[in-house]
């Protein structure tokens, strides 16, 4: 928000609980990284680390959502303001779930090497998934801080490139599973896993959504593309 | 200009081409507006604006002074009220006011409002004194005053007065209502239970509202006109001026980033 209030003290509040927002994304994006390396290095020590960070992300959410009930309560916001305000609840709301999904990825990666079926199943080809999606959640971050809806056109159409490569992972685990039988329960949690990337990408999607609707005013979730890009333009 | 025609509406009045003038000084710019029928419409702004000269071109209010003089239509029912040659004072009986600061008259609260209705009507004395029990029922002032309506308009409370103001405002049966400001003064109790009032006289009346409180015009609005500088800037239903304002100008104003 570049224009300023009358009041500095509703512009301090409003850039006090942005700020916020985006503390606690960087945190949910060092969680998801933190998993996906667990993944491909098959590491317990950071499968641990992504779950310990859990905590800390579900305390911000609840301060985040006091300050904007006190800021609701305070300034009755309008507009612009108050469609900032909710999109930033929705968006926390997201972010905390995004987390959940980083701690699922970690704890199947255990689960994974526990069973001691890691090298015999395709992880690696999760890689790409992963990356992608916690590539789109920063840019849905980025996006959001600089209410930029060209950019969060982009990452709704990137949105759809991970589905595929979801859709590709689950063809492939079956033919595994059909091959050996063995692989069928390690196979299952990298298809929990694999769920839990693709949802990610889905509150990346959904963040990327919110910035379309502070700026323009329109709700598009459960909109197609094209009619979002006439929105946006 | 963003003047939204309310296309489910029926129009009660119709601004067109309304220029107003101080003097020389112009403080309404070429303003066409569809007020709706039994709706509630605000007029917000900041100050200088030319709000309050807009409601009060609407009953012909400025005529008391020489110097200011309004050009264009306000038509109401087919006729052009600027240049009726009607007596004002039944224009006014048809377009009743009531002003920022509680002005009871200097006499019991029974007559405060039998006073306007004596003026246009005959009525008998059980006639007169339903019709006053009516109006404070309206009014929700009743149960409070029933008691004492011998007593003097001005021994009760600002927020009574005010509502006693709007009593006998509705008393001579209005079809337009035009409330300049009516909580300015009054508490937030007294505020609710005017707002009250507001959202229960849209029934019967259209209501024109002008209130430099931007929330009691989100509250008790349907539709709502933001001016600046004697232009309508943009003019609405409320909830989608409030929300999503299609001018940067009024979402300033409504956001408080007006400077």
């Amino acid at each position: 928000m570049s224009d300023k209030h009358l009041s500095s003290q509703f512009d301090s509040e409003l850039t006090g609980v942005s700020n916020r927002v985006m503390k606690m994304g960087g945190l949910v994006e060092a969680q998801i990284r933190t998993a996906v390396q667990a993944l491909s290095q098959f590491s317990v020590e950071l499968a641990d680390q992504v779950t310990a960070t859990e905590s800390q992300v579900n305390a911000m959410e609840i301060e985040i959502d006091h300050d904007l009930s006190s800021i609701i309560a305070r300034r009755q916001p309008t507009a612009r303001d108050l469609r900032l305000l909710i999109a930033i609840s929705k968006t926390t709301a997201n972010l905390e779930r995004a987390g959940d999904e980083a701690d699922k990825i970690a704890r199947m990666v255990k689960s994974i090497i526990e069973s001691g079926a890691s090298r015999a199943l395709p992880a690696s080809d999760l890689r790409v998934a992963a990356d992608l999606a916690s590539t789109l959640l920063r840019k849905s971050l980025d996006a959001f801080a600089r209410l930029d809806t060209s950019m969060a056109l982009t990452i709704l159409k990137e949105d759809n490139a991970i589905d595929r490569e979801f859709d590709g992972f689950v063809r492939k685990l079956i033919t595994y599973m059909m091959e050996d039988p063995r692989t069928i329960s390690p196979s299952l949690d990298l298809l929990f896993l694999a769920k839990a990337i693709e949802r990610i990408g889905d509150h990346a999607k959904n963040i990327a959504e919110f910035t379309i609707y502070i700026v323009k005013g329109e709700d598009v979730r459960h909109t197609p593309l094209d009619q979002i890009e006439s929105v946006v333009r | 200009m963003y003047i939204e025609t309310p296309v489910q509406e029926t129009s009660k009045i119709s601004v067109r081409d309304l220029n107003f003038y101080y003097g020389k000084f112009q403080a309404l710019k070429g303003i066409n507006l569809e007020i709706p029928e039994n709706k509630v419409t605000a007029f917000i702004g900041p100050s200088g604006c030319g709000k309050s000269t807009l409601l009060r071109v609407f009953n012909r209010m400025y005529e008391l002074y020489p110097e200011q003089r309004a050009e264009g239509q306000i038509i109401l029912d087919g006729e052009n009220l600027l240049t009726s040659k009607k007596d004002v004072a039944l224009i006014r009986a048809k377009i009743g006011m009531v002003f920022q600061k509680p002005t009871p008259f200097p006499m019991s609260i029974y007559d405060n409002i039998a006073f306007g209705v004596r003026l246009f009507e005959n009525l008998n004395a059980s006639d007169m004194d339903e019709r006053v029990e009516w109006a404070l029922h309206k009014a929700a002032l009743w149960g409070e005053v029933k008691d004492k309506l011998n007593q003097n308009g001005s021994s009760l409370s600002g927020g009574q007065q005010q509502r006693l103001c709007i009593a006998r405002g509705i008393a001579i049966k209005p079809e337009v209502l035009l409330l300049d400001e009516p909580c300015s003064a009054l508490d937030p109790i007294s505020t609710a239970k005017v707002e009250e009032l507001i959202a229960e006289l849209k029934s019967e009346y259209t209501v024109v509202i002008v209130t430099h409180n931007m929330q009691q015009a989100a509250r008790c609005s349907d539709y709502t006109a933001y001016m600046y500088l004697g232009d309508l800037m943009e003019f609405g239903a409320t909830e989608q001026m409030f929300f999503k304002p299609r001018r940067k100008e009024t979402e300033d104003y409504i956001t408080g980033r007006f400077g």
